[in-house]
């Protein structure tokens, strides 16, 4: 149970708070979209990391190899992966048209624009 | 037959099929069309699988005819039948709806991209439900949610990017919670199909990951299913997305996410695990009864009407919650029925306000000044509806409010079964601020004088304000349904 041993895992877990606390603390939509990628990066590293070998093959049925790494993680995480440029892109959309609805991608500029309407109303 | 073997399968196909085609034909006038083809398809195969499965029992499909727990299995049973007619029938209603409604609101040029996103949702929803596998749920969770965050942006107002924007992030991270508990599961476990969660996971020594997983999925669900204090998304959302959109989403998504955290509390980790290993139980009451008190306050406060229903979304989605921690047979019943009478309930009155946003242009109090005389039918519609939100008598709401106080009283909680009552009388507060508005007000500069609503956003509505009436009387389908349900999750295993 050294930190050498479970790598991944802390590499996993810097990465989740990381993206996590970019995604609370910064109020730039961009910089928050990019947290959020961070985020789901991290859980691609948590399924895969475990499902390596050392030393593993793909899992061909042969007599020659007999340690195989497992291939689910893979096939599951590259679903995962088109599901987070899907969620990156519709983001960085919503994003575009903020930003031409209001003239920022800043929360509070946006807040206080709203905030001005309500008031002017 | 062939075609009543693959019904499982043309369940989530057709409309995930219909997407596709609409883009491809573009026009307004045929985009409504395959969309409400496909709403109704989805409607009928929903009814003949609840019915099949009253009949016969669980049904098992293995898509790709590869068996389980290897490939995905789509499974319908007691509990999923039920949440896959409530999504169903509030799909083909809202697709009605969308015709005239989406015609008013949205730009000529976006309608074939709403009705793509609108069946793609669908598509999503009903194949949550659906599904027997964990990660295959997550895909069909992300489906649908990437469609909501832009049928919610569609709206209007500019405020609309903003509010999708921001469940965009929420959800995102919901979602992701979601799957770091999957992975956490299948570390432990070595599967995904969530019949052989249920075997194996009992099996696994080492609680810890477990516990973890528990925990990703709990805050993951909830963030989805807006239970508070992870309900921020969700007024802004409602308020400011098309009105066929609000009543769609209402009805339907946070439902949905219910069904996928009763789904792994009660099939996944079992009632054991789930309520002794961890305090959740305590912890789901706790949040439930500070969400129904919370947002019932929060929802008398309200200017606008869409916002006012909103909050009282999240306090409803508490009386749900409420009776998934009581964990008995009443409780999960109560929680069941009324995941589908808040269902209907919600969807008619959102349905009736888009009435009222056609005419007035907003959904302001003011606007509702006096609408009784120009708009009788829109107004005596949400007046029912409204009482059966609150829960009185002779509606859907009262029979979900008494399975909620008997499972209460049989855990021998006195305390939650008058809070249950007390908290009503919130409800009968912002319930009355409308009727004070729409019958005893004149009528104000704001209240839109075109008349009542046309039938086409009518007829829709009232249907579910007819079934927020028939089921308050007849309960064969709603109380038996959810009872079934409620019995075999309580039975252990799948």
């Amino acid at each position: 149970m050294t930190f050498a041993s479970h790598y991944t895992y802390w590499m996993t877990i810097l990465l989740m708070v990381g993206g996590l606390y970019i995604v609370i603390a910064r109020g730039n939509l961009i910089k928050k979209l990019i947290g959020l990628a961070i985020f789901q990066t991290s859980v691609y590293l948590l399924y895969i990391a475990p499902g390596k070998l050392i030393g593993g093959t793909a899992p061909i049925v042969s007599e020659a190899f007999k340690v195989y790494s497992n291939p689910l993680p893979h096939v599951l995480i590259l679903t995962a992966i088109v599901v987070g440029v899907a969620t990156l892109a519709l983001g960085l959309a919503i994003a575009v048209r903020i930003s031409e609805a209001y003239g920022s991608v800043e929360e509070d500029e946006i807040l206080s624009v709203d905030r001005n309407e309500v008031d002017g109303a | 037959m062939l075609s009543a073997e693959h019904l499982p399968a043309l369940q989530v196909v057709v409309p995930l099929a219909a997407a596709p085609l609409i883009v491809l034909l573009r026009r307004p006038g045929a985009a409504w069309a395959i969309a409400a083809a496909a709403a109704a398809f989805a409607f009928a195969c929903a009814v003949m699988l609840a019915w099949r499965v009253a009949a016969e029992g669980a049904i098992s499909y293995e898509l790709g005819s590869w068996a389980p727990p290897w490939g995905i299995e789509y499974r319908v049973d007691a509990l999923s039948s039920f949440v896959l007619v409530l999504v169903a029938s509030i799909g083909a209603v809202a697709a009605l709806y969308a015709r005239r409604s989406i015609a008013a609101e949205l730009h000529v040029d976006q309608h074939y991209l709403f009705y793509t996103m609108f069946v793609l949702c669908l598509a999503g929803l009903l194949g949550m439900t659906i599904t027997g596998d964990a990660f295959n749920l997550f895909v069909f969770m992300e489906i649908s949610s990437l469609s909501m965050y832009v049928l919610i942006a569609l709206g209007s107002h500019r405020r609309a990017l903003l509010a999708g924007f921001q469940y965009l992030i929420l959800g995102t991270i919901g979602a992701t919670c979601f799957v770091i508990g999957v992975g956490l599961l299948y570390l432990s476990t070595g599967t995904l199909n969530i019949a052989d969660l249920a075997l194996r996971v009992q099996e696994v020594q080492d609680l810890r990951p477990v516990l973890a997983a528990l925990a990703f999925l709990t805050v993951g669900i909830s963030l989805k299913a807006a239970l508070f204090p992870l309900h921020l998304w969700l007024p802004n959302a409602y308020t400011y997305a098309p009105s066929v959109v609000s009543a769609f989403l209402a009805a339907t998504a946070t439902k949905v996410s219910i069904y996928v955290l009763v789904r792994f509390y009660f099939t996944v980790f079992g009632e054991q695990l789930v309520l002794e290993a961890l305090p959740m139980s305590e912890v789901l009451i706790g949040l439930s009864v500070l969400a129904i008190v919370t947002a019932s306050l929060v929802a008398v406060f309200q200017e606008d009407l869409k916002r006012m229903f909103a909050y009282s979304s999240v306090a409803q989605i508490g009386y749900i919650t409420l009776g998934v921690g009581l964990a008995n047979t009443s409780g999960l019943t109560a929680a069941m029925v009324h995941l589908f009478n808040h269902g209907i309930t919600k969807g008619a009155i959102f349905l009736l306000l888009g009435g009222l946003a056609l005419r007035a242009g907003r959904t302001g109090f003011d606007c509702a000044a006096g609408i009784a005389r120009s708009m009788p039918l829109t107004a005596f519609g949400m007046v029912i509806a409204g009482l059966s939100l609150i829960g009185v008598p002779g509606t859907a709401g009262f029979i979900s409010k008494w399975y909620l106080v008997l499972g209460a009283i049989e855990q021998g909680q006195w305390w939650l079964a008058a809070l249950v009552v007390v908290t009503s009388l919130i409800a009968v507060a912002y319930v009355w601020r409308l009727v004070e508005a729409a019958y005893l007000t004149e009528p104000a500069a704001a209240t839109p004088q075109a008349g009542e609503a046309p039938l086409s956003l009518l007829v829709p509505a009232w249907v579910l304000v007819a079934a927020c009436v028939y089921f308050g009387f007849e309960t064969s389908f709603n109380v038996g349904g959810a009872r079934a349900a409620a019995e075999m999750l309580l039975g252990g295993g799948p």
